[in-house]
């Protein structure tokens, strides 16, 4: 598992170079949103602080709420109710400026199709003040073969950079992405990620959404899990995490139900789960919990379906969490 | 302020998209000479049984008439006014018109048309034959070669209204609409994007096509039809010109809050059916009761056709259509102001 430990505060100070907002203000700042579509209450109080320079990952199942959440953020939803600050400014006051200064990806919006690549970012280049090159543009997302493509011949992966592509022509200081690796294969996927890494080592902030737990654990600074329009909990990656109480799952399936506090008395384990005929037990030391389990299985004549364990990631987190896995839909 | 070149690069690139939709090249440029070519074949060159004659009131009396159809029952004698027997042979529904001139009778048809000399020789026996032979009936043939006379000379600027009509509606309405439903739309209004420069590109790059798709018609008729325009060019740009903001204006607003393509083709639909049939597209809108001439005329197709024709046919500068103009104006602000207040970015 990759782990990502730097912080905000030792990024370059990007911002503050334009001198139009102090670099003190947060990112992004939002207090008590609400946003209901009919009877459907999509966000139910949110609040969220992103700091300059931060790449903070939106996690949660489908339906969550992230999308309407950032889309308020975007300026491209009205809330229901609560406030929100982009680089200090509000959507109410300042939209042309804050708008010159994201860089937006929407998860189902498309380019149109009877464009070329070049043209495509022409046209979005001239949206803004300034920016890279066209050329520079079409580099920075390893599309040089594909500038007289159209948006019809390029494969998932491609548009998808293309998007991000037509997101970064403005040069901006916060980059929404929406569940930028949905759909892609795994060699487009980490395409994408050492993209979003390079815009972040240049002190670009980041907010990502995502239903991938090992993309969020491998990009973000900081997580926050969204279900049912709220934030369950946020932190660092390592920090949630930690919540669970040890470093590794250990998931089997007994072929009798076992009595949880059994499980809890073995050396090392740290908490005990079931799900369906699943027990999953977390645990600091696998070298020392994993044997004794067996033993008192051994000693018990039980047998075992399954048996595998992993480092704990975020999706066991939700799990923990919910009772429901992210990618359930 | 934003890159100027916004504008250009969005304008640009609505030519550019239409320019790769061989379909939508088609109903622009192709369509409308299908249909000039289809009505001015069919009102040309006609191969009746029946020879529909246009006699002027008070050209023969009924008794003769009544003779004359006797000894050719081919004969369509129809009694008019002189203004509908003018229009009936301008869009070919008479071969020849019969009209008395002092002791004269006057054989009025269209040299452009074959079946004119040949109505003109059997409606000449039938008359001699009637009058008893003796006492031959005076006659003199009168070509009408006057421009703009004939069908297709005023069928072309009708068709040039109507084509200005529907790839105004189709080409802004459909497109947006298009945009709206596949998110285009919303990517674009996620940048700094001035949101009037998207609707302004659209009016542009339908400029753009003007340059050919009119050209295109006028030369088309006059090779194929020997239709002349008879007016300056300018006029006839001028008119165009406005006749094409006031129909994209049209598409904006209706396009302004469809969801869907299917929505906004109803829309347009609506729009374009009734003025096809009462803005003198195909035939003259003074055929319509008298009750709703008052409608007809303020139907901006009504206003851009008689402001065309007097320019093509009639050979007025475009001062002589200042009312027509001025209510195509009228419709140009009034759909850009509700189309602006309407419009639906996402």
């Amino acid at each position: 598992m990759t782990q990502t430990a730097t912080t905000g505060a030792e990024r370059l100070p990007r911002n503050s170079e334009r001198g139009e907002s102090p670099s003190s203000e947060p990112a992004i700042v939002c207090r008590g949103l609400r946003k209901s579509f009919g009877s459907t209450h999509a966000v139910r109080g949110v609040n969220l602080e992103i700091r300059r320079g931060e790449c903070y990952g939106l996690l949660g199942p489908n339906g969550a709420g992230k999308t309407t959440t950032v889309e308020i953020l975007e300026g491209l939803t009205e809330p229901d109710e609560g406030e929100v600050r982009i680089l200090g400014m509000t959507w109410g006051e300042n939209a042309k400026a804050i708008r010159r200064r994201l860089g937006i990806q929407l998860q189902e919006a498309q380019l149109t199709e009877r464009l070329q690549v070049v043209e495509a970012l022409r046209l979005f280049r001239s949206f803004y003040p300034s920016g890279p090159t066209v050329d520079a543009l079409i580099e920075r997302v390893q599309l040089q073969e594909k500038g007289r493509t159209y948006v019809r011949d390029l494969s998932g992966g491609q548009r998808q950079r293309l998007s991000v592509a037509c997101a970064l022509a403005g040069d901006p200081d916060i980059l929404f992405l929406d569940e930028p690796t949905t759909g892609l294969d795994p060699q487009s996927r980490r395409a994408l990620w050492e993209i979003i890494e390079s815009f972040r080592e240049e002190g670009g902030t980041i907010l990502l959404t995502t239903h991938f737990m090992d993309e969020a654990e491998r990009l973000a600074d900081r997580v926050a899990i969204m279900d049912h329009g709220r934030i369950l909990i946020e932190g660092t990656p390592t920090q949630l995490i930690q919540t669970l109480g040890g470093a590794h799952v250990i998931e089997f399936e007994p072929n009798t139900p076992m009595a949880d506090h059994e499980l809890r008395g073995l050396p090392g384990v740290e908490t005990v789960r079931t799900r369906g005929g699943m027990v999953l037990v977390t645990c600091e030391e696998l070298h020392l919990t994993l044997p004794s389990l067996m033993d008192l299985l051994a000693s018990r004549g039980m047998e075992l379906t399954s048996l595998t364990t992993h480092r704990a990631t975020l999706d066991d987190v939700f799990l923990a969490r919910t009772g429901r896995q992210l990618r359930d839909e | 302020m934003s890159d100027p070149g916004a504008l250009r690069q969005l304008t640009v690139t609505r030519v550019r998209v239409m320019l790769r939709e061989p379909e939508i090249i088609f109903w622009v440029f192709a369509f409308p000479i299908f249909l000039a070519m289809g009505l001015g074949l069919a009102f040309s060159d006609p191969t009746p049984e029946r020879i529909p004659v246009a006699v002027e009131e008070g050209t023969l009396d009924d008794g003769m008439l009544e003779r004359m159809s006797r000894l050719n029952p081919d004969l369509q004698l129809e009694p008019m006014t002189p203004a509908d027997a003018a229009d009936a042979l301008r869009r070919g529904e008479v071969a020849l018109v019969l009209a008395r001139m002092d002791a004269e009778v006057v054989f009025r048809f269209d040299p452009t048309r074959s079946e004119g000399r040949a109505a003109s020789a059997a409606t000449d026996r039938a008359l001699q034959e009637a009058a008893g032979g003796t006492r031959p009936v005076a006659i003199r043939a009168q070509e009408v070669e006057q421009r703009g006379q004939r069908y297709i000379d005023w069928l072309i600027p009708g068709i040039i209204g109507f084509n200005l009509m529907s790839t105004g509606l189709w080409g802004v309405g459909f497109y947006v609409t298009q945009s709206r439903q596949s998110l285009q739309l919303k990517r674009l209004v996620a940048t700094p994007m001035p949101r009037g420069y998207f609707l302004l590109a659209q009016i542009l790059a339908r400029f753009f096509f003007l340059l050919v798709e009119v050209p295109l018609l006028v030369l088309f008729a006059w090779l194929v039809f020997g239709v002349e325009m008879a007016g300056d060019a300018l006029s006839l740009a001028l008119v165009v010109l406005v006749g094409a903001a006031c129909f994209s204006g049209l598409g904006l607003l209706a396009c302004s809050r469809a969801r869907t393509t299917e929505g906004v083709s109803g829309i347009i639909n609506v729009i374009i059916m009734p003025m096809v049939v009462l803005s003198g597209v195909f035939f003259s809108p003074t055929r319509f009761p008298d009750a709703v001439q008052p409608l007809i005329q303020i139907l901006p197709l009504t206003a851009l056709n008689d402001a065309l024709r007097a320019v093509y046919n009639d050979g007025l500068p475009v001062t002589a259509a200042a009312g027509e103009m001025g209510l195509l104006l009228l419709w140009t602000a009034a759909a850009f102001f509700l189309a602006l207040r309407l419009f639906r970015w996402q």
